[in-house]
């Protein structure tokens, strides 16, 4: 009874904080999910590969930003609103071609061939995996193993304050914050609007369906499956670069427990389903964070896959269930 | 054509995926041994040469290197090979790396492990093969109280880092609110255990991170309710860049101050200009400062200043080289030679008492400070 009363204590304070915080882990999260699920609606395929794609975005977009003189720990002062917005739109382009190049560039090279010799599902897994190893090990080599810093480009103002009252602290919202929420939720608005509106969306749920039948009505199999790979590559290089402002660390390791992360929110929400992505995501960051304000910091990673066990014994197809090719269609 | 396309993709790929597993897979390559002739003896580093922190295996294992190639040019007759074992700074890698070691009989010392966990993890190995290690960096206090009688290191440990921490916090920084972080590692409890007990009641918050964690948000909010005037976080730079870069992000005016597994050029490039104003402690003394002509020879062979530990790497070798030079020839002998050595070192008076320690007035903790992306000394703490 102490003990809880003592950590009821630990958080209230920090209550809004943390709520905040785990809105924007959480974006994230589903802007990472989002590939996992993609591919997973069409293939039925966990790419875990896609930890990687997006890590190499985050280094695509600090080398462009480095190409036009913005490094980081070179002193520069924060630059103006103007330049600001030239360099996030270099960087995001960047790295989501990077992401998304890299993204096609596994897919021909590791699962097309797999795919022709109609290799069975257990193949593709360890490949994926194999794949996941094999970039992250290059990037570490090429890096010498160190982090990289990532230049400071937008200083977090704050735009408003939260404030609850009773004892829990007020929490200010910077612009960085509402900046990646709402990334979050552009970005899986627009895919799911070009998967349900446009004739390309038509045919990536035709091969969701069933493929075979999708391919005698005249859908070109391979062109959809790398489409939905590129997607996928997509939002992981928007994801990458909002990481890079949020955290302004990276290393060639961070993609495992990220790409876990988000694949953990991707069946939290319910695989195969865009907004089960989002949904899986947000929920899957406030909980963590509100549970490491509770338990201590120490037991974040134990709190979400606690979360995801339970919640997968009351629904076993996630919150939203899964539903690219089915239920909308 | 297409399908040429695909298969010289393939062979890239393939390219790539050997290039990473030849980078992480066990290193048990032989280093210089002099004009090729193969040696007698080994002399092996145990450390961190691949893995997230790689960057403080590396001027350990070049000091030793150094210290080989030295010996080797003056002792042609008595030649040694260096062997390395990459542990990755893993605790679950160092154990079969260890028993690799202690089954190959040529080999007669280890300088290592270079962390406290993996020390941890291999102690009762080296002790069962009788195989004498001396770490030049692991500072973890319990480590010589373990009963192993091979096991010995040539710098302070963290009973005296956590204390001379303390003392530096209240007394030179004048902070009276201290916040404490550490990572859960062998090493980082350890130190923040020490570090808490001199701090007393100066301490307002205390977390723990992991290993690998990216967000801290968690943490920065607890530390940003505190505001302390100092944030101690007793770990590695791997994950003390971007929890520094995260704090400076809250706009809280707090100095941050890390152990000796922060002071690498890794902590720079991570926290970027988060890391400027830091100040980092560590029982190692500034290259600069070693005796004799260490740092210049360092820099000769290496084209770079020595690094963390590089000092202390470089005496712990020159324990094992000078046993092999006196006409040690197997590992019963050379643990008494080691047990008996009294002699200076370029970092220090080398001399281990009965637990395998360094006489406590031979240890001084350094502080150091991160100034315009460079890590200088600042004063030893006295």
């Amino acid at each position: 009874m102490n003990y809880f009363s003592d950590r009821w204590h630990d958080l209230l304070p920090n209550l809004g904080d943390l709520v905040v915080a785990g809105l924007t882990q959480g974006a994230i999260y589903a802007l990472i999910a989002l590939g996992y699920t993609l591919v997973y609606g069409v293939l039925q395929l966990i790419n875990f590969a896609h930890s990687e794609v997006f890590l190499v975005g985050t280094y695509a977009s600090i080398i462009v930003w480095g190409w036009i003189g913005y490094a980081a720990g070179d002193g520069n002062p924060v630059p103006a609103l103007g330049t600001v917005i030239l360099l996030l739109g270099a960087g995001t382009i960047a790295a989501s071609l990077v992401s998304g190049g890299t993204a096609v560039l596994i897919e021909r090279v590791a699962y097309a061939p797999l795919r022709r010799k109609n290799a069975p599902r257990l193949i593709f897994l360890i490949t994926a995996i194999g794949a996941s190893v094999a970039i992250s090990e290059l990037v570490g080599e090429l890096t010498n193993r160190r982090p990289w810093g990532v230049p400071l480009l937008v200083e977090p103002k704050t735009q408003f304050v939260i404030d609850p009252g009773m004892s829990i602290n007020p929490a200010p919202v910077t612009n960085l914050q509402i900046g990646i929420v709402l990334s979050a939720i552009v970005m899986w608005f627009l895919l799911d609007t070009f998967l349900n509106r446009s004739r390309f969306g038509l045919g990536i749920r035709a091969v969701a369906q069933n493929e075979d039948t999708a391919a005698l009505m005249g859908v070109n199999k391979d062109r959809v499956i790398m489409l939905t790979f590129l997607l996928g590559g997509l939002a992981a290089g928007v994801a990458a670069t909002l990481y890079n402002l949020k955290i302004g660390t990276i290393s060639f390791n961070i993609g495992f427990l990220l790409g876990l992360k988000a694949f953990t929110a991707a069946v939290l929400g319910g695989i195969g389903n865009l907004r089960g992505a989002l949904v899986g995501g947000l929920v899957l960051g406030l909980v963590e964070n509100l549970g490491a304000g509770f338990f201590g910091n120490k037991w974040i990673d134990v709190v979400a896959f606690v979360i995801l066990v339970i919640v997968l014994m009351f629904r076993p197809t996630g919150i939203l269930g899964d539903s690219l090719g089915r239920a909308r269609a | 054509m297409r399908r040429n396309l695909v298969r010289a993709l393939t062979g890239v790929a393939v390219a790539a995926a050997l290039i990473g597993t030849a980078a992480c897979a066990p290193s048990d390559k032989s280093g210089d041994n002099g004009d090729g002739k193969s040696c007698t003896y080994k002399i092996a580093m145990m450390g961190p040469i691949t893995g997230d922190n790689a960057g403080l295996g590396k001027p350990i294992l070049q000091a030793v290197q150094l210290a080989v190639e030295k010996h080797n040019s003056a002792h042609a007759d008595k030649c040694v090979t260096l062997e390395q074992a990459d542990d990755k700074g893993d605790s679950s890698v160092a154990p079969g790396l260890a028993q690799g070691l202690v089954a190959n009989a040529s080999v007669l010392g280890v300088v290592g492990p270079a962390f406290s966990g993996p020390t941890s993890a291999t102690g009762s190995i080296f002790e069962g093969g009788k195989l004498p290690i001396i770490s030049a960096s692991a500072t973890r206090p319990d480590l010589s109280t373990k009963g192993w009688t091979t096991f010995h290191r040539s710098l302070g440990n963290d009973a005296s880092q956590g204390p001379a921490v303390g003392k530096f916090i209240k007394e030179s920084l004048k902070a009276s609110k201290v916040f404490v972080i550490d990572d859960t590692s062998d090493y980082g409890t350890g130190l923040s255990e020490e570090s808490k007990k001199a701090l007393g009641s100066a301490v307002v918050g205390y977390e723990q991170i992991q290993p690998k964690q990216t967000d801290f948000s968690a943490v920065v909010a607890k530390v940003k309710t505190a505001a302390p005037d100092v944030v101690f976080f007793a770990g590695y730079y791997a994950e003390g860049g971007p929890l520094a870069k995260q704090i400076k992000g809250t706009g809280i005016k707090t100095t941050f101050v890390g152990p000796d597994g922060i002071k690498d050029q890794g902590f720079i490039t991570g926290a970027a200009d988060a890391a400027e104003g830091s100040i980092v402690t560590c029982p190692c003394i500034p290259a600069e400062k070693a005796t004799g002509t260490f740092a210049a020879d360092y820099k000769a062979r290496f084209k770079e200043d020595a690094g963390t530990y590089a000092a202390e790497a470089f005496d712990a070798a020159n324990v094992f080289l000078d046993g092999i030079t006196s006409g040690v020839t197997d590992r019963a002998k050379m643990l008494d030679f080691v047990n008996k050595y009294d002699k200076d070192g370029v970092s220090k008076h080398i001399k281990f008492d009965a637990h395998g320690e360094i006489a406590a007035d031979q240890i001084v903790i350094w502080t150091y400070d991160v100034k315009g992306g460079q890590i200088i000394a600042r004063e030893p703490i006295k």
